[in-house]
């Protein structure tokens, strides 16, 4: 199949995807025991009318999925007039409810936080990317010696090591350091200047940064060695060898080059688990990103919030995975569907 | 590599299992303390100090090891049994039924597990079957992909065609003639599964969802974050930490040895150092040794 056709096939899964996330979303917030409306309403002296224009306001009054009565009196129309139309067009403005606990949009409230999780994932992320390929290229080349061991142990320790606990230990090891270990500017500070604001802000991120970057480098390292690994095997490297090539120009023009294809897409699927790292290392330092505020509305139970933060992770999350995919098709032009 | 990750897992299973006879103190019990109780550092009475209730830590730390060997084994057997199942249906049959199960597949692998899990927990409740539940049913992908593509090289062969010639049906092909040999390959995976499912479930009792009725690793982590961090209570945040690494690791250790084993990859490439080649064939004897005594 031709190239268009697979970026076009892609984007159909994605957007399935997305979909199918939505629906589980939606179902999932209506499976919740007990009265939604009951969580907001805490005054017992509510009368029973004032509750069910509560309900309606909220569109809670209507069918879940589907009105039958009003398909059998002929109103097709009518018949979608349903709470999940609802959830889709107030999705479709931009409007993902209210917070419990601070009665305030959730939407704003994630848009106010988003970007601090993106730059925590991304430094950590790149950092951990070139790290974990330089080491794992070494690795593989130097396969079976005792640095290579060293080197696996090392990856698999890290492996083995919940991220939060690195973050954990980091604060046992450097928490009486000059970094600051948690929240994301110094309480009371007033920046002069927008310059001091963000150097603040750049410190508070170092060690957070530093946790996530050791977690997933020796994930990298793992995929990297058996990529290159087997690149190695290939007779082109004993072609380019039989030429007479240095090892370091063979290393870096045929076997880098060639494992780096693999890469992408692993890049692309570990992305979900940078995210849950992101999760963990944001609740240890108190980075107010999106992460803290999961484990935030996990402690209140503020579910729309929950929902919410879930929505816009898996989102990105596909979405990182569709550009890998288009990304991997016009780097590899060999790409076809199966 | 995998003989010492045994030994370390022989050590933990031994430990939860005669935990009664070896926890100095029952983690389950009330006590009665006093505030200067709390928090205590080691001393010979408790050997790895107080906790914030002022329960002795060795002891919630032996009886931990309870909670994740379950979760490990019981998920991971889980996430198994269904991707074993998945992948072999899917990989015999191929066709429409092969490209929907995979498209399942990709579907729960592009999802985010751990905000997946955080949100299914935070709505179903955090008792340990839906934790052991939501673990294993979400963690079968990798191992669907594994046995699925091990079946379409392995279906191609001649005994499978000749198990049909002699009538056999495809039940029987997939189970008697092609599940022996994908199983190797399916206990490695499971092995390393088990360790993702004990990180995965103290990643979820560390952010507060784990049963609060159990003693568990996540749990002793999410209250000495909570409670003890200010205090740079060690003695309480670094046990359960270190007994989960301990754990996975001796997990990741036994995992890739068998790997190594079962799937035997290239053990060697066109850039290795000869001198450190194994004694190869004798037949390719002078040549290796040839080119090892040439300077380089």
């Amino acid at each position: 199949m031709e190239r268009s056709n697979y970026i076009l096939y892609k984007i159909g899964f994605a957007v399935i995807t997305l979909l199918a996330v939505l629906l589980f979303n939606f179902v999932l917030f209506r499976i919740l025991p007990g009265d939604p409306i009951k969580l907001i309403i805490h005054s017992p002296r509510m009368t029973r009318e004032a509750q069910e224009r509560i309900r309606a306001s909220f569109g809670l009054d209507k069918p879940v999925w589907f009105d039958v009565q009003r398909l059998e009196r002929g109103d097709v129309l009518g018949a979608f007039d349903t709470q999940f139309t609802a959830y889709l067009l107030n999705l479709l403005r931009g409007d993902l409810g209210i917070s419990f606990a601070t009665r305030g949009g959730v939407a704003d409230l994630l848009k106010q936080r988003v970007w601090r999780t993106v730059i925590l994932v991304f430094l950590g992320d790149v950092i951990a990317i070139m790290a974990g390929m330089a080491i794992g290229l070494i690795g593989a080349w130097r396969r079976g010696t005792r640095l290579d061991a060293g080197i696996l142990l090392l990856a698999l320790f890290t492996w083995a090591l919940p991220t939060f606990f690195m973050g954990i230990i980091l604060v046992l090891l450097l928490g009486r350091g000059r970094l600051p270990i948690g929240g994301m500017v110094t309480p009371g500070l007033r920046p002069a200047d927008g310059l001091t604001y963000w150097i603040d802000v750049g410190k508070h991120l170092v060690m957070p940064t530093i946790a996530m970057a050791i977690v997933y480098t020796g994930e990298y390292i793992l995929i990297m060695r058996s990529g290159v690994m087997e690149v190695l095997a290939e007779d082109y490297i004993l072609t380019a060898k039989a030429k007479g090539l240095s090892t370091l120009r063979i290393l870096r023009d045929h076997a880098l080059k060639n494992a780096m294809l693999p890469m992408v897409t692993m890049i692309a699927l570990t992305f979900g688990y940078t995210v849950g790292g992101a999760i963990q290392v944001e609740t240890v330092f108190s980075w107010p990103g999106l992460g803290r505020l999961m484990y935030e509305s996990i402690q209140k139970r503020d579910y729309p919030v929950l929902q919410g933060t879930f929505l816009l992770l898996a989102a990105s999350v596909i979405i990182a995975n569709l550009l890998a995919d288009i990304l991997y098709s016009v780097l590899d032009p060999r790409v076809k569907v199966e | 590599m995998g003989v010492i990750g045994a030994l370390m897992l022989l050590l933990v299973v031994s430990v939860a299992v005669f935990a009664p006879w070896v926890a100095p103190y029952d983690p389950y019990e009330r006590v009665q303390v006093t505030p200067e109780q709390i928090l205590t550092p080691p001393d010979p009475q408790h050997l790895l100090g107080r906790d914030d209730a002022g329960k002795d830590v060795l002891s919630q730390l032996i009886y931990g090891s309870r909670v994740s060997l379950t979760v490990g084994f019981t998920a991971s057997f889980m996430a198994m049994v269904i991707g074993t199942t998945v992948g072999l249906v899917a990989g015999y049959f191929g066709g429409r039924i092969g490209n929907v199960l995979m498209r399942v597949v990709d579907f729960l692998m592009v999802i985010p597990e751990l905000p997946l899990m955080l949100v299914i927990i935070a709505v179903m409740g955090r008792g340990l079957l839906n934790i052991i539940l939501v673990i294993g049913l979400l963690g079968w992908t990798y191992t669907a992909r594994l046995v699925r593509s091990q079946v379409l090289s392995v279906k191609e062969r001649q005994f499978v065609l000749r198990a049909r010639s002699v009538g056999a049906s495809s039940v029987r092909i997939m189970t008697r003639h092609i599940f022996p040999q994908v199983l190797p390959l399916v206990i490695a995976q499971a092995v390393l599964d088990i360790s993702v499912a004990i990180l995965a479930e103290s990643t979820l009792a560390f952010l507060g969802l784990g049963d609060p009725t159990l003693v568990s690793w996540g749990n002793m982590l999410n209250f000495a974050f909570e409670r003890g961090m200010s205090r740079r209570a060690w003695w309480f945040l670094l046990p359960p930490g270190f007994a989960i690494v301990w754990v996975s690791l001796s997990l990741v250790l036994i995992g890739n040895t068998l790997d190594e084993i079962v799937n035997p990859r290239l053990r060697t490439h066109h850039l290795f150092d000869p001198r450190r080649m194994i004694a190869p064939t004798l037949a390719v004897r002078p040549a290796q040794e040839r080119e090892a005594t040439e300077p380089t």
